[in-house]
């Protein structure tokens, strides 16, 4: 075997590059995988100068669940139910992606009325999304206020997604052909209710943290990425963003009914910590336009094309389709085989293929830049690791 | 551009590529691996094409004809277009040429790969396991993979 495989105790181990003058040594420090600002079980082996991070290298597999393998033996209807658990904060989209690939690859046409809930759905869920991560990045910095904040208003909204699906985190509700459920009667008067609530939240969170001189001392020019970076690392969605390059899978193939409703992308000039923070609150103030201009007007009709328990059966084929997530793009690769289960499933996340950037900002700056930088870059965890099985 | 004239151009690029007969979406180019880096690096660097990210990248099983087949998904920010690009290596001899030279995010894409294949990666800079532990035995998404405990049911 002329190729060779190294290991990770290869990788770490000693003679390390040697000191400066000034007789220092540098070594490797384990951050996780139970480290509080990682939120979750990610290990990252950060080799130190003192307290200035000259590496980092993301070691991965603490919350392997094999969803790709055991998806090779489900149905497609069935394997909604396991992508759910991938990037729990983005459950519908995970739903919609993968319902979205059986549909193209099997010419189901959809109803109106199926899209704009769906859209909907995902915007709500955009919106909780990015109200968890800013309270989480508050906390990571050291101010435990938002976190509170962001958590009491997200409440408000998995309390509408339970009204409607019975459900507060993972959802199953988008499938193959439809939704599983038709809106809750007080669905519509529910989410103008939040919409109400919220934007005048939306500006108290910009006094409590945008406006903060602490917070914009320790994000504004902190861990720069550039756009040609950012594309060549596979960074999408706000860390793609943040560094500039307006590319939203919303705007450029606009699924769903995005094409009939009016917003705009936000992007960042500098690449650096608070471009990526302030674009994801931008979006939240989008993604209530959106919702606002959709709400009243649901088309009646049809919620399910297709009942569950229907086989569904994709023609002989490679499928990739992709969404925009709260985080970025998924994608949903799936090769059939024409029979009932996939011969191979492929998820593309975008939490996978945006840690990686990590190994290109923080390389300079200290290990409390280190937790902004993660912070800002919102990761969830168990979506890299499981879903690349 | 529409994906007819995409897969026009692209296979003008080289003469041993073709458009893939199987169904696919989006339009998909087969081409052999021995020129698999070359022919990216055109898809890349070409103006009209500029693949300038690559989404995914992954590997299918076909034990049943002793292959591997590798899958790259790209994209072009500048462009917007889609192209999916195949080769096939074989199964008992799993060699391929890294393309993290090309995009970096390839890097770590291809160690995913390698640990569930086993498809080695020529001239990477980094080929490790990527979730597994170090000592794993074998690569779990092979179609013939068997260990101790039972994973997925027999079909």
């Amino acid at each position: 075997m002329s190729v060779k495989v190294s290991t990770l105790h290869e990788r770490t181990k000693p003679p390390m590059s040697p000191g400066s003058s000034l007789n220092t040594q540098e070594y490797f420090i384990n951050m996780g995988p139970q480290h509080p600002s990682t939120h979750g079980v990610l290990r990252l082996m950060l080799k130190l100068d003192g307290e200035t991070v000259r590496e980092v290298i993301p070691v991965l597999g603490y919350i392997h669940r094999s969803i790709e393998k055991i998806g090779e033996s489900l149905t497609y209807q069935q394997f909604i139910h396991q992508v759910d658990r991938m990037d729990y904060l983005s459950a519908l989209s995970n739903n919609w992606a993968v319902s979205m690939a059986v549909e193209k690859a099997a010419g189901i046409q959809i109803s109106e009325r199926v899209q704009y809930i769906r859209t909907l759905m995902a915007e709500l869920q955009r919106i909780q999304s990015h109200q968890l991560w800013w309270g989480v990045f508050g906390m990571d910095l050291g101010a435990f206020t938002p976190f509170l904040y962001g958590f009491r208003d997200r409440e408000m909204i998995t309390d509408i997604f339970e009204e409607t699906m019975g459900a507060r985190l993972n959802m199953n509700y988008i499938q193959p052909g439809g939704i599983m459920f038709d809106i809750h009667p007080n669905f519509v008067k529910r989410t103008k209710e939040v919409l109400k609530y919220f934007k005048p939240k939306l500006r108290e969170y910009e006094e409590l943290l945008s406006d903060n001189v602490i917070v914009q001392e320790r994000i504004r020019n902190v861990g720069i990425l550039t756009a040609e970076k950012a594309i060549s690392l596979g960074a999408t969605g706000p860390v793609l963003r943040g560094s500039g390059v307006p590319y939203d899978l919303r705007k450029i193939h606009p699924y769903g009914v995005y094409d009939k409703v009016d917003f705009d992308v936000a992007i960042g000039s500098v690449g650096d910590c608070w471009d990526r923070y302030y674009v994801r609150v931008e979006e939240m103030r989008q993604s209530m336009r959106i919702i606002e201009q959709l709400i009243d007007n649901i088309p009646e009709g049809k919620f399910e094309e297709v009942k569950p328990a229907k086989k569904l059966i994709i023609p002989e084929g490679k499928y990739y389709t992709q969404l925009e997530t709260a985080r970025g793009i998924l994608g949903c690769f799936i090769v059939s085989d024409g029979k009932e289960t996939p011969y191979r499933v492929h998820m593309r996340s975008p939490n996978f293929n945006n840690l990686w950037s990590i190994t290109e900002i923080v390389p300079g700056w200290r290990v409390a830049d280190m937790v902004a930088n993660l912070s800002t870059l919102d990761l969830v965890i168990p979506d890299k690791e499981l879903l690349c099985f | 551009m529409n994906s007819e004239e995409l897969i026009q151009k692209v296979c003008a690029l080289e003469s041993r590529a073709r458009k893939s007969e199987k169904r696919t979406d989006p339009v998909c180019v087969e081409i052999p691996s021995d020129i698999l880096l070359s022919f990216l690096k055109r898809l890349r660097t070409e103006p009209d094409l500029s693949f300038d990210m690559l989404l995914s990248h992954t590997a299918i099983d076909w034990l049943a004809d002793g292959k591997f087949e590798l899958v790259y998904n790209l994209t072009s920010i500048t462009h917007q277009h889609l192209l999916m690009v195949s080769c096939y290596i074989p199964r008992d001899n799993p060699v391929i040429s890294t393309v993290s030279s090309i995009w970096k995010i390839a890097e770590y894409q291809e160690r995913e790969v390698y640990d569930f294949y086993g498809v080695l990666y020529d001239d990477h800079p980094d080929l490790r396991r990527l979730f597994l532990e170090d000592d794993w035995k074998g690569f779990p998404m092979r179609k013939d993979y068997k260990d101790d405990f039972i994973l997925v049911p027999e079909a």
